[in-house]
């Protein structure tokens, strides 16, 4: 039993990541029609930037801070600079495009910081709480309270605030939102922006424990991208759910059947879910129009 | 004569640059370029069938890669194959994993059946690593030569001709197969299933060869690259060899065998390039990558085609 709510502990925390990072996919997808595959990025950005302006002596919640504004600021640029210009390309093109921006990043990070793995401290201390015989990091919690927080402030934008229903309008129908006198490119920028900050946070929070450096997006990128297809592309709470599970299924897979195929019980259990569902587990049907 | 032109210009065009380009090489450096450009350029030239003909994506077609490169290590060491018979095992291994695998995956549309091919490249990938008994796991294995009737396929001249050889062979195959009853099907299904299915087309068996054919095509060019380095590690089954080869056939243009030589050859040619800036060469990748996708969208080869005819 220990055992269990250990790979249950350690499958939430890794699994509120992926959620987040699924998040970001979801909010830019519904947005735009665009898969960004530089999601992951963000991620890096937010670790990486709070390490080396902690490093510089900036207290730790202004370079936390720092680095949400430096990913925001990005996320920005990588729609004004290349995702705008390439407006009516098709689906792949788009890929490629925040593919080729997700490598243009990652050979940033490598030069600006470097390649090397770092490291935050804990937020709340390194001694470990007992719950029910297994061992959870207070960074655990703060991680799992965050990811929390993040989706209902995030809900209350979309449901409470003007800006979040126009977010909302644009996804469903971006001609009608444009009629009714939104501005659809600003909206779509504005989902940029919220996307990197929600990666950017995702980072500063789980540096403690997972580590970061240059190169942690593009896998972060995949599974978020996996986790955002197995809860039905589109669908915030699909995200949600689909980041947690992705999180459980590598933690109970790495414990009880496999360390080494870790990264793979994952795939296949979403190439299942895939062959039985073909819309993800929260997926409307679309129906195709001739 | 203009109809044949058509159909096999691309492989003409292709064959004459096989045939011509070393009357200019300076170097022997050149020989290995080009050799790794016509090894990659069958790979594309396979994917393109796929992508760019049937309208179906593969984020995972290094997998099919991989296959070819550890079937011709694999197979000699372990099993004492000949290394030409652990090729075509090799390339078969990858069609059958194709067939059975493909039927399911292909049901998938655009963003699901990338993910889901996407899952199949890593899943092949964190095989070659984990299995280290047979593959020697992350440091990989060393691959031995090529020998036909007594004759030992080694360094980049004798690669140059076999791998530009192979290359014309494998568009003039494409060429055939894109200008018959096959290849307009395809074509039906890029436009629209729906469409294709109501005039008689079966859909589902049309994408399975493409997707099977398009498998072999990366097998025998990961077989290749194994023999011509003489070494195989997982990356070259890895996550960013997948991207590489949609790059190429996105780059040099969808449903263009010409093109995807030309994708093979950018790709292949600008890291080469980019190793005086050292430090900046991902940097300036990925910034080549984006700019040629915005300014270039339908690709090189169409959108040069398009140009000179709006001239001419």
């Amino acid at each position: 039993m220990p055992e269990f709510l250990q790979f249950l502990f350690s499958g939430l925390t890794i699994g509120a990541v992926y959620a987040l990072v699924a998040l970001g996919f979801t909010l830019i997808y519904n947005a735009s029609d665009v898969i960004n595959f530089a999601q992951g990025e963000f991620v890096m950005l937010g670790g990486m930037v709070t390490v080396f302006a902690a490093a510089a002596g900036v207290p730790l919640p202004l370079a936390a801070l720092l680095a949400v504004i430096v990913a925001v600021a990005v996320g920005l640029l990588l729609y004004y600079l290349a995702i705008e210009p390439a407006k009516g390309a098709s689906a792949v093109t788009l890929i490629i495009i925040t593919i080729g921006a997700s490598i243009f990043l990652r050979g940033i990070a490598a030069i600006v910081f470097d390649k090397r793995f770092h490291k935050l401290p804990s937020f709340a201390g390194d001694e470990p709480l007992r719950i029910g015989g297994a061992a959870v990091l207070p960074q655990s919690i703060i991680v799992l309270v965050g990811c929390g927080v993040i989706v209902l402030a995030l809900w209350l934008f979309l449901t409470r605030t003007l800006a979040g229903k126009a977010v909302l309008a644009t996804a469903a129908n971006m001609l009608a939102a444009r009629l009714v006198g939104i501005n659809t490119s600003r909206v779509v920028a504005l989902s940029f922006a919220v996307s990197a900050a929600i990666g950017a946070i995702g980072g500063v929070l789980v540096t403690p424990i997972t580590l970061t450096n240059y190169d942690v997006g593009t896998m972060l990128a995949l599974k978020g991208f996996a986790a955002a297809m197995l809860g039905g592309m589109g669908n915030p709470l699909g995200a949600v759910v689909g980041g947690l599970l992705v999180g459980l299924l590598e933690a109970f897979g790495a414990g009880y059947i496999s360390s080494a195929y870790k990264d793979a019980t994952a795939f296949i259990v979403i190439l299942l879910v895939l062959f039985v569902m073909p819309q993800g587990l929260f997926g409307r049907t679309a129906t195709e129009r001739v | 004569m203009r109809g044949l032109l058509d159909r096999y210009g691309s492989t003409l065009a292709i064959a004459a640059l096989v045939a011509l380009l070393p009357l200019v090489f300076p170097s022997s450096f050149y020989f290995r370029i080009s050799a790794l450009v016509f090894i990659f350029a069958i790979a594309a030239v396979g994917l393109n069938l796929l992508m760019g003909y049937a309208g179906q994506v593969s984020l995972g077609h290094a997998g099919f890669f991989g296959i070819g490169a550890y079937a011709v290590a694999v197979g000699p060491t372990h099993w004492g194959l000949p290394v030409w018979a652990a090729l075509i095992v090799g390339a078969a291994a990858a069609g059958v994993l194709a067939y059975l695998v493909g039927r399911p995956i292909l049901r998938l549309k655009g963003h699901y059946l990338a993910v889901a091919t996407l899952g199949l490249g890593i899943l092949i990938a964190m095989v070659f690593t984990n299995e280290a008994r047979l593959t020697g796991g992350p440091d990989g294995m060393a691959v031995p030569r090529l020998v036909l009737f007594g004759w030992i396929a080694r360094g980049s001249v004798p690669w140059y001709w076999i791998a530009g050889g192979t290359l014309v062979l494998a568009s003039f195959l494409a060429a055939n197969l894109v200008a018959s009853p096959t290849g307009r099907a395809f074509r039906a299904i890029h436009d629209s299933e729906v469409a294709a299915s109501v005039l008689g087309v079966d859909v589902a068996r049309y994408k399975l060869v493409a997707f099977v054919l398009s498998a072999i095509y990366a097998a025998v060019a990961g077989a290749y690259l194994a023999l011509f380095d003489g070494l195989v590690t997982p990356a070259t089954a890895g996550f960013l060899r997948s991207i590489e080869f949609v790059t190429m056939v996105v780059l040099g243009g969808l449903g263009s065998i010409l093109g995807s030589v030309v994708g093979a050859a950018i790709l292949t040619i600008l890291p080469q390039v980019l190793t005086v800036f050292h430090e900046y060469e991902h940097a300036v990748l990925g910034l080549i990558m984006i700019l040629f996708m915005i300014f270039l969208r339908a690709g090189i080869v169409p959108s040069l085609g398009m140009l000179m005819r709006r001239r001419g």
